[in-house]
């Protein structure tokens, strides 16, 4: 059974439409992304899953309970990182994290908390005097001080520099690895790309894809992308007929060839090569990102 | 089992409850400048006050009473005023524009668990205030104890009630911590002046004494100077704080914004 089902689910802000009948659902044990532009709506879905807002219609299930109405409940079993909170100014982190595994009956031990996320040396540190990335690091404990069964992350790694995002993944998969399942919120390609096992894209309001980041990938036109400067040019006709070819452009100052298309594309470029005894310099293989991947669906979106 | 659990924790020392009041009393400690003007601020005022030798002597004019002696329930109120409008509104707007109260709804605990703390402990703060005056008063300037001490502590916790349901207001209309701070300071005015904090209320000619009467703190002020000086307070100034605290305290929670 999914630890989260969202169905149908819609909300409007004064006449706006943040959410426009969303759905997905999300097993235990997987890390599941919500991906899509600002303002698409992403937040605004899983705060009805935190039971912070309640959907205009649709349903929201979290272990089969209705976080509206049994929101009790709900937060013992799903620990939250929200995006723009803040604790006290002039609280410390051992008050937080003691604070907090008061509110729950059967709160993970705190001390070794706040050692795994890197905390124990600033339990003294008042929370304004903290960095954006031990902030979000007591977050992370907070979210998990009541030993949930899922987290939701949202934005989570917004405004960090590349090195603590990249620590914070590690925490994020450490936490897939302990068994809490994981409602991550980006809308950074990569960070999708890297953690989520399944990502739901969102956009104005909509899912537009629902799928593995690898899935998403080859769904685009031209998903492996060939570049290669020949030493003599080849054959106009030859270039635009190799199998899978999306798309082939020759550059009129140095002869670069871009190709675009795919696994079978890149295979028979090598072989025109060869066959017409021609080398190739700067030859570059590359598979396009889930960016290219992400633009491409949204880009459809705006043109229906 | 889980309800028995979590009903067995919604009391005792280690409760949710009890540790976010433990919490917010140690937050409450860190603020200097409103631990100084809501406890120390009335009773320097009172003390300046006290050193000049002819407010200490009585006068005919006010009953036989010196200027001191009026001062004593109007620093008692000034405390209250510095607690409920001055130190409170920020800090409960500030909980609120920083998302706390929002981190917190999403914990089994409910957001009203902070602000319910940080209004008991500024109406602590303000007792605390009150009893320190009082006291400089008996010490150092003779200003005898309440003569009538039940009546006394009744029009005072009134008054601390509806100083707390007025900030409490405040909060609820303000969008914002600097428009809190704003109206709160105007209020702050208002209320220092009926409360008697430049022209004791038993002073102030029948028309105007007669509207500040009908004023919260002009109320509480004629209530306190009646049982300071050992008589029952007047129902009807009783009556007036128990009506703005109802009626304040019912605005603050219809219009009080969670976001």
């Amino acid at each position: 059974m999914p630890i989260i089902e969202v169905d149908g689910v819609r909300k409007a802000y004064a006449g706006r439409v943040a959410v426009d009948g969303v759905g997905f659902s999300v097993e235990e044990g997987e890390i599941f992304g919500i991906l899509g532009p600002n303002g698409a709506g992403k937040t605004t879905t899983v705060e009805c899953v935190e039971g912070l807002r309640i959907p205009d219609a649709g349903t929201v299930r979290v272990a089969g309970l209705d976080p509206a109405t049994d929101r009790d409940r709900v937060t013992l079993l799903l620990g939250a990182q929200l995006q723009e909170s803040e604790l006290q100014p002039k609280l410390t982190v051992g008050e937080a994290l003691r604070l907090y595994s008061a509110f729950y009956p059967h709160p993970a031990d705190w001390r070794s908390l706040a050692e795994r996320l890197g905390l124990d040396s600033h339990l003294d540190r008042r929370f304004a005097k903290l960095s954006g990335g031990q902030k979000q690091r007591l977050f992370i404990a907070l979210a998990l001080i009541g030993n949930p069964r899922v987290v939701v992350l949202d934005e989570l790694t917004t405004g960090l520099d590349p090195r603590a995002r990249r620590d914070t993944w590690q925490l994020i998969e450490e936490i897939r690895d302990s068994g809490v399942t994981v409602l991550l919120v980006t809308h950074f390609m990569e960070e999708a790309q890297r953690l989520c096992d399944r990502v739901a894209v969102i956009d104005k309001g909509r899912l537009v894809a629902l799928d593995t980041p690898a899935g998403l990938i080859d769904r685009t036109a031209g998903s492996t992308v060939i570049s290669f400067t020949p030493s003599e040019p080849l054959p106009a006709a030859e270039l635009a007929g190799l199998p899978g070819a999306a798309s082939v452009s020759v550059a009129e100052s140095d002869g670069r060839v871009l190709v675009h298309g795919t696994d079978d594309t890149a295979n028979a470029v090598i072989s025109l090569l060869a066959r017409h005894r021609v080398t190739a310099r700067h030859l570059r293989v590359l598979e396009t990102s889930l960016d290219d991947a992400f633009l491409d669906l949204t880009e459809q979106d705006a043109r229906t | 089992m889980t309800t028995a659990t979590s009903t067995a924790r919604t009391t005792g020392a280690n409760s949710p409850l009890a540790a976010v009041l433990r919490t917010e009393t140690r937050l409450f400690l860190r603020e200097p400048g409103s631990l100084f003007w809501i406890l120390a601020f009335p009773t320097v005022l009172l003390t300046i006050l006290g050193l000049i030798p002819s407010f200490r002597e009585d006068d005919a004019a006010l009953g036989g009473r010196s200027v001191i002696d009026l001062y004593v329930p109007v620093a008692v109120l000034l405390g209250m005023i510095m607690a409920g409008l001055q130190a409170m509104p920020p800090v409960l707007t500030g909980y609120r524009e920083r998302g706390i109260l929002r981190r917190m709804s999403a914990t089994p605990v409910r957001p009203s668990a902070l602000l319910t703390a940080q209004i008991a402990l500024h109406g602590a703060a303000s007792v605390g205030s009150a009893l320190l005056a009082m006291a400089v008063g008996r010490m150092a300037f003779g200003v005898r104890l309440p003569g009538q001490p039940v009546g006394y502590l009744l029009a005072l916790l009134l008054a601390v009630a509806c100083v707390l349901a007025l900030g409490a207001t405040i909060c609820a209309l303000s969008r914002t911590t600097k428009a809190s701070a704003a109206v709160g300071s105007v209020a702050y005015l208002v209320m220092m002046f009926t409360a008697g904090v430049w022209v004791p209320v038993q002073t102030m000619p029948g028309l105007l004494r007669r509207i500040v009467e009908a004023t919260p703190f002009g109320a509480a002020s004629q209530a306190l100077d009646q049982a300071a000086s050992g008589n029952w307070p007047d129902w009807a100034h009783l009556l007036v704080m128990a009506v703005w605290t109802a009626a304040l305290g019912a605005a603050a929670t219809r219009l009080f914004r969670w976001e």
